[in-house]
């Protein structure tokens, strides 16, 4: 069993980014969309925290969420995968549930 | 009337909630009544200005061009908290080119952005008649 975790919320307004890694397991992947691409950023004071979390769990960022922000993708935490919306569609496919962190 | 002293305070990232947007369009309501109108961008708010805003892939409008107008309705007074573009890793470069005409200059461009640390900003919040939040 492994779970899909969606963040649409930006890790400077909400906890549900710090949340999330807190309680998910292990081979469980993390999608972050919406405001919570911020979490994706590399040079943040949340950027640790993300590449701790993925000791764990595979992450990945929806990549047309980013660009609607002005986040370029080269600046995106190296080792997250940024996907597009059919590679969200893969990603649920992969997995037996899904959580959204709202 | 006397003129008085507005704030617009921007707290929130755009697109992912209506507040940024709502903010935008009071300030540009609001312009229409000569008064002396500042903006500050506090936190997530910083994102509201960031470059290269592309929103095609999400069905929705992009309306950071919107700023570049407000210097046309002298709205030239854009506050940035040095601290929260830190914590995001940003700077000056990643936002927008915002700048504003001054008449009394012969129509001199100067940048409508200023930078200011925190105690900086506090001290212009305490200025204002009015502040506005979103």
């Amino acid at each position: 069993m492994s779970t899909l975790h969606t963040v649409n919320k930006s890790p400077f307004e909400r906890d549900s980014l710090s949340s999330c890694i807190r309680l998910a397991t292990k081979g469980s992947a993390i999608l972050l969309i919406e405001d919570g691409v911020f979490g994706a950023m590399a040079g943040t004071d949340h950027s640790d925290m993300v590449k701790g979390a993925m000791a764990n769990a595979s992450v990945y960022v929806l990549g047309p969420d980013l660009a609607a922000r002005g986040m370029s993708e080269d600046r995106v935490i190296d080792g997250i995968q940024v996907v597009d919306y059919s590679g969200f569609v893969d990603l649920t496919k992969q997995h037996n549930t899904c959580q959204s962190w709202l | 009337m006397s003129t008085k002293k507005f704030m617009y305070v921007n707290r929130k990232a755009p697109y992912g909630t209506v507040y940024a947007l709502e903010s935008l369009e009071v300030v540009l309501i609001g312009a229409a009544f000569e008064q002396d109108v500042s903006l500050c961008f506090i936190g997530d708010g910083v994102y509201q200005i960031a470059k290269n805003q592309k929103t095609d892939g999400i069905g929705m409008k992009n309306f950071s061009p919107t700023f570049k107008a407000l210097g046309d309705y002298e709205v030239n007074k854009l506050y940035v908290e040095k601290e929260s573009l830190e914590a995001r890793g940003l700077t000056l470069d990643d936002l927008m080119d915002l700048t504003w005409e001054d008449e009394d200059e012969d129509y001199a461009e100067k940048p409508s952005i200023r930078l200011v640390s925190s105690a900086e900003l506090a001290e212009v919040l305490d200025e204002q008649d009015v502040v506005l939040s979103f």
